[in-house]
């Protein structure tokens, strides 16, 4: 930690009118390689199928001059579901160093803000009652809509209790530890109470799946995770002083309370967006932020490299569960599958390193 | 006060008016007292709530017997307990319900929280995380795809089949994360090991859900499994996980002096003379011990440990001999309520213990942090 430091001091600084960066090539190199490395998944992801499409294809249809069969098949078959890929990712791993750079606590994740707690909640419950009021809901909102609204409710109650005289870190993630205890009770009950065929289906649904994806689900999204990261790219900035502790921030001319509500508020929404058009896809806020900052060398998680290897790590699990696996399996497992020993490899490397 | 005193008694020349000399005398006594008052305080509360707990936990302890489908007398407690079977129908029912059903929970219910908070308070200690909890080392996770599996290969359906093999998963997932975290000279760094447990854990959790989506008797297992109970197993499984308890609680205290000086700082630590590394996998294996056991034979109840760590905290302070045993007490306080809970509730039937504690704990919890009572830590 000290070493990298004083490494870094002395790394050249840039400066642009009024702002000023520190010029970090390795980072900005690692950043442009997950961004040509999403591209190429996405390419990919959308090429491999029943009807495969070479890569050369695939680019020259996505830029508007392919023939009229590669068209049909990538604009409306498979772009949905690799772009709802894509934000999913890019969406979850941005919440999630979000999350954990105001929690300063590597553990922290979307998670905890309620939002998947509460919307699993909510839809294990709708499949699980069939009553008449459940069938209601789910026959006039759909199940998507309605767990979305039960996970945006929860991430706002934990929004709002975490709140006395602006958000605290440890009040933060205590209280949305214990909100998402009470929801994952309240899930684990109705799922030991309920018929073991409504099992299947609501186990099924808690993992995440990027299944039956349509254009208007994936436009909504879409233009939802592009207004929430166009916030918290005006904010961001005010981001790296706050993890100097308040005093300092406050010293550097930040004004923290609101920075800090105003990020949070957007990380609560962007991982409703990914519940909304993926499920409560497990893991990978936790995840991609920390393999981030590991692979970028960066001493905080960096919020676009996050977004970036979300992005590829759901494009690519997704890819490998359609095409590798022989037996067919949610996006959500193989997620956790390939990003968990991955995070563990990065762990053991780095620790083999300080020890030579 | 003082300077009405020097207005009016100006002229005479005194520099301190007697009232003043009398302040400044009574605040440098209390100046020297105060850490003395202060330390007996502090240790007045500890006692206090050790003493408090212990009676709480007895008369729990009772309630629990006497509680169920079918309640109890004390007296007809008092015969189920210590009677044998006899000729009168009524009474051996009572003994059989008493000493078959009640007493094994009981039992189960305060071996089970005791480890639960004891290991929840150790796991804080050493990763210093205030989110650390007892499954944060794959333990959970590595027990409930040890049942799915067990489900799966030998179609085994009921807790006290696949106990073992829980105790197996968890203890396998335990080891190669505490080995993998000390692999080079990291040497099991208290954030190696929680993210390599993160890790291991997302991955075995992975599994576990795609053996579930699978094969349905597996899934069906699965979901009791996760729900965390005290009941269904009898004293042919809680003697040999008390066995195991005991042991992470023997090793448990021997390290509780070491925590304290290791959350000085680890420079501060290894010029105190704790051998770091020595103390540190003392410590993993207790918690490996405690956690593994208690979810072997309770399935995985998540919450418990991470709270009951930090109410003990508040009462008793950051000394790690004090807090532990009190976060052990009051996690056998709390599991064993929310069991009796359970079964007065939804009566005849049951809720599972884990449940309760979840649903009533954690709102109870969430005030106490709300109202600021914890400290990081």
């Amino acid at each position: 930690m000290n070493k990298t430091a004083v490494k870094q001091s002395s790394a050249p600084g840039l400066r642009l009118g009024h702002a000023s960066f520190v010029w970090r090539p390795w980072m900005v190199f690692v950043t442009l390689l997950l961004a040509a490395a999403a591209f190429l998944v996405f390419c990919l992801s959308i090429g491999r199928g029943d009807f495969p499409i070479g890569l050369p294809q695939v680019i020259s249809t996505i830029l508007g001059r392919g023939e009229r069969v590669d068209e049909f098949v990538i604009m409306d078959l498979r772009m949905p579901r690799a772009l709802a890929g894509l934000i999913v990712g890019g969406a979850l791993g941005v919440s999630g160093a979000i999350t954990q750079s105001i929690a300063r606590n590597p553990l922290a994740s979307p998670d905890i803000l309620g939002i998947t707690g509460g919307a699993s909640a909510v839809a294990v419950f709708l499949v699980t009652v069939s009553g008449g009021a459940a069938a209601t809901i789910v026959n006039s909102v759909g199940l998507s809509a309605a767990a979305l609204a039960g996970g945006l409710g929860t991430g706002l109650l934990v929004y709002f209790l975490a709140w006395r005289r602006g958000i605290d870190g440890l009040r933060l993630i205590l209280i949305g530890i214990s909100v998402s205890a009470v929801t994952e009770a309240i899930t684990a009950w109705l799922l030991v109470t309920a018929d073991i065929r409504d099992v299947a289906r609501a186990q099924a649904w808690l993992v995440g799946s990027l299944d039956n994806r349509s254009w208007d689900e994936v436009w909504v999204a879409l233009w939802c995770a592009l207004a929430l990261l166009a916030v918290v790219a005006c904010v961001a900035f005010h981001l790296r002083p706050l993890h100097f502790g308040d005093e300092v921030a406050a010293g550097l001319g930040v004004r923290y309370s609101m920075v800090r509500a105003v990020l949070l508020l957007c990380a609560v929404l962007l991982a409703g967006v990914a519940v909304s058009a993926a499920g409560p896809v497990p893991f990978v806020a936790l995840v991609a932020p920390q393999v981030a900052m590991r692979l970028t060398r960066y001493p905080t998680p960096p919020l676009v490299a996050s977004g970036l290897l979300g992005a590829v790590l759901l494009i690519g699990a997704d890819l490998v569960a359609r095409t590798a696996l022989p037996i067919t399996l949610p996006v959500g497992v193989v997620t956790a599958a390939i990003g968990g020993p991955f995070l563990v490899y990065l762990l053991v490397r780095a620790n083999l390193r300080k020890g030579r | 006060m003082g300077c009405l005193h020097e207005a009016r008694d100006g002229p005479s020349g005194r520099v301190f008016p007697v009232n003043q000399r009398d302040n400044v005398r009574r605040i440098s006594t209390t100046v020297g007292k105060r850490p003395a008052s202060e330390a007996t305080e502090a240790r007045r509360r500890r006692v206090v709530s050790l003493a408090a707990l212990v009676v709480i936990l007895l008369v729990t302890g009772v309630v629990s017997v006497a509680v169920g489908a079918r309640a109890l007398s004390p007296a007809e407690v008092w015969h189920g307990l210590f009677a044998a079977p006899g000729s009168d129908q009524r009474l051996t029912e009572i003994t059989l319900i008493v000493q078959t059903v009640r007493v094994p929970r009981t039992v189960l219910a305060i071996v089970a929280g005791t480890a639960l908070g004891v290991s929840g308070a150790l796991i804080q200690g050493y990763t210093r995380n205030p989110i650390a909890d007892t499954g944060l080392l794959g333990v959970n996770s590595g027990a409930s795809f040890a049942v799915v599996s067990a489900s799966l290969l030998f179609g085994f359906a009921n807790p006290y089949q696949y106990v073992w093999f829980a105790f197996l998963g968890a203890a396998v997932a335990g080891v190669v994360v505490f080995g993998l975290a000390s692999l080079g000279r990291g040497a099991g760094s208290p954030l190696t090991l929680a993210l390599a447990g993160q890790g291991i854990a997302v991955f075995l959790a992975a599994m576990t859900v795609a053996v579930a989506l699978s094969d349905q008797a597996s899934l069906n297992a699965l979901r009791f499994w996760n729900a965390g109970s005290v009941s269904g197993v009898g004293f042919d499984v809680i003697w040999p996980v008390s066995a195991f308890i005991v042991v992470g609680l023997a090793l448990a205290l021997t390290t509780l002096p070491a925590i304290n000086l290791l959350n000085l700082g680890e420079e501060m630590a290894r010029g105190l003379g704790v051998n770091i590394a020595l103390s540190r996998t003392v410590g993993i294996v207790a918690i490996t011990l405690l956690a593994g056991a208690t979810t072997a034979a309770c399935g995985p109840i998540a919450f418990l440990g991470l709270m009951v760590a930090h109410v003990a905290r508040y009462l008793t302070g950051p000394d790690y001999r004090w807090l532990v045993p009190c976060a052990g007490l009051l996690g056998a306080v709390v599991l064993l309520a929310c069991d009796v809970m359970g079964r007065v509730v939804t009566r005849p039937g049951e809720l599972q213990a884990g449940v309760v504690v979840a649903l009533v704990g954690a709102p109870f919890f969430a005030a106490l942090v709300w109202r600021g009572k914890f400290k990081t830590v």
